[in-house]
């Protein structure tokens, strides 16, 4: 049938967006090889070209988002899925996805207006003391790594619950129940069940990263865009997909343009392997199910055969 | 006995703990919700629907132009997105089994992935360079390439929720697979995917990272496919990082809109798919 024309049409856009990314990168790739991502100097001015510091930028804040969203994550499907009353259920659905919903913009300008402000005020509050850590060190800007880690954390949470309550969804009953049989308390019957998906959390936990790794308005409204590594959450810092939508329209030469669509490559490749992965963590959790299912089924179709 | 109390008591703290997270994340909700609401509120009038942007440093004015750029550029996109989408959801739902249908899934879950920002790059590198020029039609491009994963995914979900005795009556009256596949199984599963449309519609409405570098912005009306043309989201962004107190009002209110749109949207969708539940479970 001529619908496979139309799929063949996804397959061909991803392979476009790889080799036009390539194609556009090569300048840059041929110039600075893999002295692009060790080197730690950005002035397009000089035509100094180093990608370091936007790599450190994009896993330090999507780490830390990870370490803030995967456990009130995993709260919400666990009290979705297993704890909460029946009624509750769709209602607390609609409202984590909702959490999806709103557009990045409007979370930037929530950041800019309200959360950052906030951060700042925060940072102000850290005692003294703890300042002199190379954690909290510098001047309390408000923008900057904590900020972005934490608006991060708030648009990965719905897409890392929803696949948490789906692999949860599909874990047997008698699983609890056996639990429940030999006097587990609610904890422990869940213990069971979490440890029994565990391929599948992480997979939950990987497309949140996946998430979090490409993210861009929101970020780049609030991390304070400066290319320099730091180790501190006050620091304002710079993320890939930042830098990519404040300085691409300002490219002027051609090395420069090169050099931010390499930085889209490897985003790209990046997000691809993590999503990848996190896919095929979620498809094995689910896989050995329906093989038991298909077991059940198979006898009775051979019988009517 | 002690040990059955702490056993107890780390019980009553997990399920403590999980409550807690749920209103840890309902809290920011209800935060962005209440912000944009409050501030948009009163920067919103009639004016901001039927005025162009004032000039620079002059009061008032609204975002006639970038409203109707938002409509053009997500109707361009969904005009392209919809039948690739739906037709290649019907692919992999019928050849569910071989090898290419999962190609054409691993594909969609992937493109599904890419960051918003890399799809503009892209995009940029297709229909913005060559042209030498900022478009409509490349904005509409890139919203396009992100609706489509998500049509075909819903679409193809939906398709293997329709009961097979359906294709098979179809196909014993004498129809074509084609035929029972177009005539019977889709208009089946349409309330679904028109339910999955709206709801990408809504969630490509608000993107604003592929539309820096393909449709750009405009501060002028336009209805040019080849002219740069403001939308909502872009404009929204322009104004929230700038230095001008009256562009923030103004921003508050475009982002009260954008989520109004999505709201909507999302309402919508759920009262949908309470109905088709309702008919499938009857």
């Amino acid at each position: 049938m001529g619908t496979g024309a139309f799929a063949l049409v996804l397959v061909l856009i991803v392979c476009a967006i790889g080799f036009e990314l390539t194609r556009q990168s090569m300048l840059s790739i041929e110039k600075f090889g893999f002295n692009f991502w060790r080197t730690q100097v950005w002035d397009p001015v000089a035509g100094q070209f180093g990608a370091l510091p936007f790599i450190w930028g994009t896993l330090y804040s999507s780490v830390l988002a990870l370490v803030i969203a995967t456990p009130i994550a995993l709260g919400i499907a666990v009290f979705i899925s297993e704890l909460c009353p029946a009624w509750l259920r769709q209602p607390l659905v609609f409202l984590t996805e909702l959490l999806a919903a709103i557009p990045s913009i409007v979370y930037g300008l929530w950041g800019i207006f309200v959360l950052v402000p906030a951060v700042r005020a925060f940072e102000l509050s850290v005692p003294a003391p703890l300042r002199e850590l190379p954690l909290f060190s510098g001047p309390p800007l408000g923008v900057g790594m904590l900020a972005a880690g934490v608006i991060l954390a708030i648009m990965v949470i719905p897409f890392t619950s929803s696949v948490a309550r789906e692999v949860l969804k599909s874990v047997p009953p008698a699983q609890r129940e056996g639990a429940y049989a030999l006097g587990a308390t609610r904890f422990e019957a869940i213990r069971a069940a979490l440890f029994f998906a565990r391929t599948g959390i992480v997979g939950a936990v990987m497309l949140g990263f996946g998430r979090a790794l490409g993210e861009t308005m929101a970020v780049t409204m609030v991390i304070g865009n400066n290319p320099k590594i730091s180790a501190s959450l006050f620091a304002p810092q710079y993320t890939m997909a930042a830098v990519l939508a404040n300085e691409f329209t300002e490219a002027d030469t051609n090395l420069y343009l090169n050099a931010l669509v390499e930085i889209g490559l490897v985003l790209f490749v990046v997000t691809l392997i993590v999503n990848s992965l996190s896919r095929l963590l979620i498809w094995s959790m689910a896989r050995p199910l329906r093989r038991e299912a298909a077991a059940v089924v198979v006898p009775a179709a051979e019988s009517a055969a | 006995m002690t040990r059955t109390t702490g056993r107890k008591l780390i019980s009553s703290l997990f399920v403590g703990f999980c409550a807690l997270s749920v209103l840890l994340a309902l809290v920011p909700l209800a935060f962005v919700l209440f912000f944009v609401v409050r501030e948009g509120i009163q920067a919103l009038n009639f004016n901001f629907f039927t005025k162009m942007p004032a000039p620079v440093g002059e009061a008032g004015g609204g975002m006639a132009n970038a409203i109707v750029g938002t409509f053009m550029v997500t109707g361009l996109g969904s005009m392209f997105a919809i039948p690739i989408g739906i037709v290649s959801g019907v692919y992999m739902s019928e050849y569910a089994g071989t090898r290419f249908a999962a190609l054409a899934r691993f594909a969609a879950d992937t493109l599904n992935g890419v960051p918003s920002i890399v799809i503009g790059v892209f995009v940029y590198g297709i229909a913005v360079l060559p042209f030498k020029q900022f478009s409509a039609l490349a904005g509409g491009l890139a919203l396009g390439v992100m609706m489509i994963p998500i049509i075909a995914r819903t679409t193809e979900e939906l398709l293997l929720l329709v009961p097979g005795t359906m294709r098979e009556g179809a196909l014993a009256l004498g129809a074509t697979h084609a035929r029972a596949v177009f005539s019977v199984v889709l208009p089946a599963a349409l309330p679904g995917i028109v339910t999955g449309v709206v709801l990408a519609l809504a969630r490509i409405a608000g993107e604003t990272a592929p539309l820096l570098f393909t449709s750009s912005g405009n501060r002028f009306f336009t209805t040019s496919l080849t002219q740069p043309i403001g939308t909502l989201t872009v404009m929204v962004y322009t104004y929230a990082i700038s230095a001008y107190e009256d562009w923030h009002r103004q921003a508050w209110a475009g982002a009260l809109v954008l989520v109004s749109i999505v709201l909507m949207c999302s309402l919508l969708a759920r009262f949908a798919t309470r109905k088709i539940e309702g008919l499938q479970s009857q």
